[in-house]
């Protein structure tokens, strides 16, 4: 009889793959700063889905109690760079990130 | 017979899910107004819940849920109506030749990527966790929590305090 193959980790890893990839080329071609801020949500999601699946497949509980921890850094980090964006704003009038290079040397 | 129907559902449910969520975060990146972004963000994080429950970890899942999809898009909702982007919408996308580069940079890195998942099976030290502690997901979650990685729990609550505390700081106005 012909029995359908579970699901590979390997097609979890690509997946996650392909979503970080999208996310890096966001953040990069992006010009609103919180378009790229969302991109960066998105690699770290990704990165998630990597963790749980190896953590499905090694079965072991540490995978998941390290995106546990990546999901409270991300909650942080929206909470700090959401209120920097609208000091920007209030300070220059645009969020543009190309525009706003005072710090690049 | 009722394995094989199970795991054909199984597939299905991972093919349009993932299909789903790499479509949502193409949308995410292309699409010109920052809340329909934000929408699609949304919808790739659902898409990736469906996953993580596919994973048997719905302790996981249900904090996607709620922290990612409910907290934060509402928070960059917030923010971009907060902020007046009239300008950015009449903008058109310049095309500039590091970004371009930068981009065949990130696709060569997803090849090798893909690579890496194909050639080998993950290895490493097998855990501890049964099937059977599988279906408590949540309650397997907080075993290994608070006992071994108490500390680092801890930790957690100071930087999301010290981030509270940030926040408040920079929102205040200038005196």
């Amino acid at each position: 009889m012909w029995v359908v193959p579970t699901i590979p980790p390997a097609l979890y890893l690509m997946l996650s793959g392909v979503l970080f990839t999208i996310g890096v080329i966001g953040a990069l071609t992006r010009r609103n700063a919180i378009v790229v801020f969302m991109c960066i949500e998105l690699m770290l999601n990704a990165v998630n889905l990597t963790f749980i699946t190896l953590s499905h497949f090694l079965r072991s509980m540490d995978g998941v109690i390290f995106a546990f921890f990546v999901m409270a850094v991300a909650a942080a980090e929206a909470a700090v760079g959401l209120a920097i964006f609208v000091l920007i704003y209030r300070s220059r009038e645009t969020i543009n990130v190309d525009e706003i290079n005072l710090l690049k040397w | 017979m009722a394995g094989n129907v199970g795991i054909i559902f199984e597939w299905l449910i991972f093919l349009g899910l993932g299909f789903a969520s790499v479509l949502a975060s193409v949308l995410l990146v292309t699409r010109k107004n920052p809340i329909h972004s934000a929408l699609f963000l949304v919808m790739t994080f659902l898409c990736v819940a469906g996953l993580y429950i596919l994973l048997y970890s719905q302790f996981i899942a249900i904090i996607q849920v709620l922290v990612y999809a409910g907290a934060i898009v509402m928070l960059i909702v917030f923010v971009v109506m907060l902020l007046d982007l009239e300008n950015e919408l009449r903008s058109t996308l310049k095309i500039v030749y590091s970004k371009v580069i930068g981009s065949l940079l990130a696709l060569l890195f997803l090849l090798a990527i893909l690579y890496s998942a194909v050639a080998k099976s993950p290895t490493g030290k097998m855990g501890s966790d049964t099937p059977e502690r599988v279906t408590s997901n949540v309650k397997a979650v907080g075993e290994v929590l608070f006992t071994q990685y108490l500390f680092p729990f801890e930790i957690l609550s100071v930087l999301l305090v010290a981030a509270i505390i940030g926040a408040v700081i920079l929102s205040k106005k200038r005196t």
